[in-house]
């Protein structure tokens, strides 16, 4: 008796699924929700008119690229110009067709399962929601679902979507001269250009030398400012040091300039002929110093000029740190007779770099990424002969900036791109695993 | 004990000797940058650093010359940062609201999505999306920048889920039992008891929008259409030498309202750094 009173209900709710499987809404009605189930079919003839002539096209564009370039086509005595494919259009097409594809599948299921689930509330015996009924539903329980809908969409179409557009494109031969649509066609190329990157001559020989340059630059970029920063820190926080605060405003005007600004002011103080600078030098008798022009000296002049601009995070960070450090600490070091450096060494330090660490690799990771410096600073000079388009000073990013901008060599840009994600990647997941924050975040509540 | 005293008069005038040197390599690059935008002629190269006959003919020409455009290019650049910190905040504070506050299917699978996409080189996105718009045709236009500028924002929403996460709980669940809704909570509740985390992130996104020039200097194609940060970048990087005091001025003034709200609003600054730091 009681299975019948289940099945019942489940026969006619496998109705109202196969209903609207068939055609969106089509259970909906059944269930004699109309409003819903109108606007759920309409919906599927948009989809459907869009997607049935694209989704052929797209499967067809991704995979061959496209097939006949645009050019002049030799029809009986004349040249005549044809519309050939172009292959990036195609991928981008492709793309959105797909991304329509998935949302469409997505609101398949959907579609069914509240087919299906509305009429086991009807067989029940409970009233269906009316239109208005089901708005309200949707505000109180899945309001973290509409309050992600926007951004969603957002981060979609102008970060997921260009991240993979890349990359494909680093599979394929994009690059200038020989492949530019429209002229010519771009075909798939699978892992020739990482293998490419990594052992063919020029190329290689570049990215090594950039790799060492970018990775040397991050470990000493973080180091300086994060000590430079405690060092800073500690001095304002001694006992005895007076207007600590006026102190701490002036330590900070270097984070509120604008990077940029500072870094182009910089730029001319470091002049090699005019600057300030070499004037003060000579001015003490010193000789002048190639401070952008020599390879090895740009390198020490984005370093210092990196260290002015970052000390003040580290600073701020470190004066927090020192703040919630537990006096009595200090006044048992006291009672034990050990010296301030003891007291450095044994309670600040540790306390300090216990707190900042996890900042101190997301820092590191950050400096990898670091265009603005070297971009505004050295734009990546000095040349460098032995270098495939790129200086003495560009690090991985600039080198692919340059690469995309002034030499259209697409797909291998996109490559190194892929590089830099996985070394950022592999240094962050390292760096979660050993905090913890992000498993434990219910615990603060 | 007068010892110890005197070691710690050396001590202290150590200290103060270093604060004192550290302050001037602070300042010094901003006086000599001030000085030089009053200073007449256009080098580089001065004897002193106060001019002794100072000028404000610089900051003048910089509106009426037709070589700048200082006026427009401030139009745009106000547009451009006023709409995006507009756009961005919305964006940024919906996402972390849900992130904290609510529990449902797929948020971890979302929050490591975030994660994820914020490792991959921040202008990855943008060469791509730079390609994807000069294919499309819709290059130099403002809204394409805003559109992309806000639309990445969500990235950066951990932050403000952090701070969210460090309001009581206790604080809606009283609401609830009240009979307020969601968007009543969000709204009475949660964004008053955040103004300090809003206020950080708001002038962050405006002071990046602001300067940023990378992804302006390559949607941006005609001059009349330029933002402040890509005219000054085109100042050093095509004719340094001939009208550098000119650059002197220039970027005086864009520095100037960053600096100044920074200096105001260091409190929210501090707070929001510090913030950032506890959650790493």
């Amino acid at each position: 008796m009681d299975t019948t009173m289940k099945q019942a209900p489940a026969s006619k709710a496998t109705q109202a699924a196969v209903m609207s499987a068939i055609v969106w809404g089509l259970g909906q009605f059944y269930n004699r929700q109309f409003v819903k189930g109108a606007l759920l079919l309409a919906t599927e003839i948009m989809m459907l008119l869009y997607l049935i002539p694209a989704l052929p096209q797209a499967v067809w564009g991704i995979v061959t690229l496209g097939e006949t370039p645009t050019g002049r086509v030799k029809v009986g005595k004349m040249y005549q110009m044809v519309q050939g494919d172009h292959s990036i259009f195609l991928i981008i097409e492709g793309l959105i067709t797909i991304i329509v594809f998935l949302l469409f599948i997505w609101m398949f299921v959907a579609v069914v399962r509240d087919a299906y689930r509305v009429r086991q509330t009807i067989e029940r015996g409970d009233q269906e929601n009316n239109f208005i009924q089901s708005l309200q539903y949707v505000g109180e329980n899945k309001f973290a679902q509409l309050l992600l809908a926007l951004p969603a969409t957002g981060v979609l179409f102008f970060t997921i979507m260009p991240i993979v557009f890349m990359i494909m494109l680093a599979f394929t031969n994009y690059s200038a001269p020989k492949h530019i649509p429209p002229a010519n066609l771009v075909d798939w190329v699978g892992f020739k250009n990482f293998t490419d990157l990594l052992t063919l001559g020029t190329w290689s020989e570049t990215f090594y030398g950039v790799l060492t340059w970018t990775i040397i630059w991050a470990i000493i970029a973080t180091v300086s400012c994060y000590f430079g920063g405690i060092l800073v820190a500690l001095l304002i926080q001694q006992a005895g040091i007076k207007f600590k605060t006026m102190w701490r405003t002036i330590f900070i005007i270097p984070y509120a300039i604008p990077q940029m600004v500072s870094f182009l002011i910089m730029r001319n103080m470091f002049n090699g002929e005019f600057g300030p600078i070499n004037q003060y030098l000579s001015y003490f008798g010193l000789g002048k110093v190639p401070w952008l022009s020599d390879p090895f000296w740009a390198k020490v002049t984005v370093l210092m000029v990196n260290t002015w601009v970052g000390i003040p995070v580290s600073m701020v960070l470190v004066l927090g740190v020192l703040t919630t450090i537990p006096k009595d600490l200090y006044e048992a070091a006291d009672v034990d007779g050990a010296s301030a450096w003891q007291k450095f060494r044994a309670i600040t330090m540790p306390m300090v770099l216990y707190s900042t660490a996890p900042i101190l690799i997301m820092q590191f990771a950050g400096n990898i990424n670091n265009f603005n410096v070297i971009f505004l600073m050295t734009g990546g000079n000095p040349a460098n002969g032995d270098y495939q388009y790129a200086g003495s000073t560009d690090l991985l990013v600039t080198w692919l900036y340059k690469l995309t901008l002034d030499n259209h060599k697409y797909s291998m840009a996109a490559a190194i791109g892929i590089i830099i994600f996985i070394i950022v990647a592999s240094l962050s997941i390292w760096n979660y695993r050993r905090t913890r924050s992000f498993r434990e975040e219910d615990m603060i509540q | 004990m007068i010892g110890k005293k005197k070691t710690s008069i050396i001590r202290l005038t150590l200290s103060y000797i270093l604060l004192g040197l550290i302050a001037l390599t602070v300042f010094y690059p901003t006086l000599w940058i001030l000085m030089s935008s009053i200073r007449p002629g256009t080098s580089i190269y001065s004897d002193t650093l106060i001019p002794s006959n100072p000028t404000f003919e610089h900051y003048i020409n910089l509106f009426t010359s037709s070589q700048y455009m200082y006026g427009q290019w401030y139009m745009n650049t106000l547009k451009i940062a006023v709409f995006n910190t507009l756009i961005a905040l919305v964006l940024v504070i919906c996402t972390a609201y849900a992130l904290s506050r609510f529990r449902f299917r797929g948020r971890k699978t979302l929050m490591s999505t975030i994660l994820v996409l914020g490792m991959f080189p921040g202008f990855m996105a943008m060469i791509a999306v730079y390609i994807l718009l000069l294919q499309l045709d819709l290059l130099d236009s403002h809204w394409a920048l805003i559109l992309v500028y806000s639309a990445g924002a969500p990235l950066g929403a951990f932050l403000v889920k952090g701070f969210f996460d460090t309001i009581p709980k206790s604080l809606e669940e009283a609401a609830r039992i009240d009979g307020a809704s969601h968007f009543t909570i969000f709204t009475k509740i949660m964004l008053p008891l955040s103004k300090p985390m809003i206020t950080y992130v708001a002038l962050t996104t405006f002071a990046g929008s602001w300067v940023d020039f990378i992804f302006a200097r390559m949607v941006l194609r005609t001059k009349e259409n330029w933002t402040l940060a890509v005219g000054l970048w085109d100042m050093v990087a095509n004719n340094s030498s001939s009208s550098f005091t000119m650059f002197a001025a220039g970027s005086v003034l864009i520095a100037v309202p960053i600096t100044l709200l920074f200096l105001f609003l260091q409190r929210f600054l501090v707070e929001g750094l510090t913030a950032g730091a506890s959650k790493g």
